[in-house]
C-alpha cells in the first residue's frame, strides 16, 4: 500500500512509469523511497524517472509456497533486478521459465495493473 | 551457561515465556555454582506476554536489581550481541554479573478468554513486518519475499554465479555437522546419520538449496551468565574469556544489501581478533551461526578462515567433525542441533563454551582453548562474533 512518502513511486507505475529518487548530496539513484537521503542524511531527495531497464541480479525458484497467500503461484520466480542506474529491487519473472534466466541478463519491466486494487506491480521478464 | 535439549514437539508442561526466562536463569546460575543474589545487570530478547518494557518485567520477575537492562533485537545474532553488551557492561564496571536469557519454546498455555493474535500470520511473514508504513509491507511482501527460505537461495544463487559452487560440498557441510550430533546426545537428530547423497535426495525447496540444508525449528531455550574475573574465578567451571568481539547490521532485507556477496561478519570479525589479540591460526574450533549451508560457507570465507571464492574447496579439504582439522559446530549445529527459535543462536555460544570448559563429552576436541563464535540474524544483515578463550 502506498504511503504518503512514496505515493509518487506508485502513481508513475500506474501510468506504466519507473519514478525513483535522486540525491544529489550522495550522487546516487535511492530506493525505496524515503524522506531523507541514505547514508549522507541530507533531505535533498528528488524524484526523477528512470527507464526501468536493469540486469537480473540474483533469482531463485520457490518450489514451496512462501506463505499462504502464494500456494497458487508455485513454482515462483523471486527475483532481485538492478537498475541501470544502480539501485535494486525486489521483484518476480514472469514470461520467462527457470531455464530462460542467467544471473546478469538484461531485463525489462512489465507494469501489472491490479484495477481492483488500485494498484500496479512491477514485475519483469528477461529483455527482447 | 545452561541448554535446554531442542525438541520437535514440546517438551513438559505449557510455560509462558517469562517463566521460562526464570527457569533458564536459574539453570545459568546454577550451572555456574553462584548464587542468584549476584546478578546485576540482565540483556533480554523478545517476552511473549509483553511487547514493551521488556527488561523491567523480566527484572521484576527474577528480582535482579539490574544496573544494566536492555533487550536486544537482532534475531539469530541476538546470543553474540547479549553476550559482548554483557561483557562490555562487566568491563566498563557497572555489573558484576549479567545474565543473557533466551526461551525458545512456543508451547505457552493459551486462554480462549484472551487468545494470542495473529500469531499464525507473524509466523507467515517470518521476520518481515507486514504493517502499513514498513518498508517490507511495501516493496518484499506482495511480491513473495518474505520468510527465510527464497532470500538466502537467492544468496546461494547469486554465489554459485560468480564463484561457482559444488552441491556436494555444500552437503558435506550438513553432513559433518550431523555427525558431530551424532556424538551430541541432546541434538535433536542424535542416532540419525545422514550422507551426501541423502542431502542431494532431499526435496529442493528453493533451488538451489535441499531440505537437509535448511535448519529445523524446535524448542528449547539457552541462557548464559557473564561475570566479572572474580566471580569467575568462583565458578565451579573453567572461566571462559571474552577476548573480542564485533558487530556488524548494515540492511534489514538483502535486495538492498551493498554487495550480497560480502557479509557483514566480515567487518564483525576482523574487530573481534584484533580486539582479541589472536589470529585465526589460533582457534581450536570455530562455531558458525547455520540456518543454511550457504550461511556457514559465507562465514568461513567472510570471518576470514579461507580465501574468498574458495569455501567450496576449504570444505572439501577439511573434516568439519570434532575429530576432524577443522573442528565446525561441534555439537551439531543448528541445522542437526536444533533450532529452539532465536536461542539457536544461543547454541553456539554454548557449543564453544562446552568445548572450551571440557564438557563437550564424546564430541569433545583436545586441548580446546580458544573458539570463534559467529550470530546472524535476519538474512545475513545482522551479524556479530566472538573470540572465546579458555583460562
Amino acid at each position: 500500500m502506498p504511503t504518503p512518502t512514496s505515493q509518487p513511486y506508485w502513481d508513475a507505475l500506474a501510468a506504466h512509469r519507473v519514478r525513483i529518487q535522486y540525491s544529489p548530496s550522495l550522487g546516487e539513484y535511492v530506493f525505496y523511497p524515503r524522506v531523507i537521503s541514505p547514508h549522507t542524511l541530507v533531505d535533498d531527495l528528488e524524484w526523477r524517472e528512470i527507464s526501468g531497464m536493469g540486469r537480473l541480479y540474483t533469482f531463485t525458484v520457490a518450489e514451496r509456497p512462501v506463505s499462504p497467500h502464494f500456494a497458487d503461484d508455485v513454482p515462483q520466480l523471486l527475483a532481485v533486478v538492478q537498475w541501470d542506474e544502480g539501485p535494486r529491487c525486489t521483484t518476480e519473472i514472469v514470461d520467462a521459465t527457470v531455464h530462460d534466466l542467467e544471473v546478469g541478463m538484461r531485463m525489462e519491466p512489465v507494469f501489472c495493473d491490479y484495477p481492483q486494487h488500485a494498484i500496479t506491480m512491477l514485475r519483469y521478464r528477461p529483455a527482447r | 551457561m545452561c541448554e535446554l535439549p531442542p525438541s520437535r514437539l514440546p517438551a513438559g508442561p505449557a510455560e509462558f515465556t517469562i517463566e521460562q526466562y526464570a527457569r533458564l536463569a536459574a539453570a545459568a546460575v546454577a550451572d555456574a555454582g553462584l548464587d542468584g543474589r549476584v546478578v546485576d545487570g540482565l540483556v533480554t530478547g523478545q517476552l511473549g506476554e509483553s511487547a514493551m518494557f521488556v527488561p523491567s518485567t523480566v527484572a521484576e520477575y527474577l528480582g535482579i536489581p539490574a544496573n544494566f537492562a536492555e533487550i536486544v533485537d537482532l534475531g539469530g545474532a541476538n546470543a553474540v550481541g547479549m553476550v559482548w553488551r554483557a561483557a562490555a557492561a562487566v568491563e566498563l564496571g557497572i555489573c558484576q554479573a549479567v545474565l543473557c536469557v533466551i526461551p525458545g519454546s512456543w508451547n505457552v498455555p493459551a486462554s480462549p478468554l484472551k487468545p494470542i493474535p495473529g500469531i499464525e500470520e507473524r509466523s507467515w511473514f517470518g521476520a518481515s513486518s507486514n504493517l502499513f508504513g514498513s518498508p517490507q509491507a511495501e516493496f518484499e511482501v506482495p511480491y513473495g519475499n518474505l520468510g527465510q527460505n527464497a532470500p538466502y537461495a537467492q544468496i546461494a544463487r547469486l554465489y554459485g554465479e560468480v564463484y561457482g559452487y559444488d552441491p556436494r560440498a555444500m552437503a558435506k557441510i550438513a553432513v559433518d555437522q550431523r555427525t558431530n550430533a551424532c556424538a551430541t546426545p541432546d541434538a535433536v537428530f542424535h542416532g540419525q546419520p545422514i550422507t551426501v547423497e541423502d542431502v542431494l535426495a532431499s526435496p529442493l525447496i528453493a533451488d538451489p538449496l535441499h531440505k537437509l540444508e535448511i535448519v529445523m525449528p524446535c524448542q528449547g531455550g539457552a541462557a548464559v551468565l557473564v561475570t566479572n574475573s572474580e566471580l569467575a574465578g568462583r565458578s565451579r567451571n573453567r572461566p571462559v574469556w571474552i577476548k573480542g568481539f564485533g558487530e556488524r547490521v548494515p540492511y534489514k532485507t538483502p535486495t538492498y544489501a551493498e554487495d550480497l556477496l560480502v557479509s557483514p561478519i566480515k567487518h564483525a570479525a576482523e574487530q573481534a581478533f584484533a580486539m582479541a589479540g589472536l589470529s585465526r591460526g589460533d582457534v581450536d574450533m570455530v562455531s558458525i551461526y547455520d540456518c543454511y549451508t550457504i550461511t556457514v560457507l559465507m562465514s568461513l570465507e567472510d570471518a576470514g578462515f579461507c580465501e574468498k571464492g574458495k569455501g567450496m574447496q576449504f570444505v572439501r579439504d577439511h573434516d568439519l567433525t570434532f575429530r576432524g582439522d577443522f573442528p565446525t559446530n561441534t555439537g551439531g549445529g543448528q541445522l542437526s542441533f536444533g533450532q529452539a527459535g532465536s536461542a539457536g543462536g544461543m547454541h553456539h555460544v554454548c557449543d564453544a563454551t562446552r568445548q572450551l570448559t571440557g564438557r563437550a563429552g564424546a564430541a569433545q576436541v583436545p586441548d580446546c582453548s580458544v573458539a570463534f563464535v559467529s550470530g546472524n540474524g535476519g538474512i545475513m544483515g545482522e551479524q556479530g562474533a566472538l573470540v572465546l578463550k579458555g583460562d
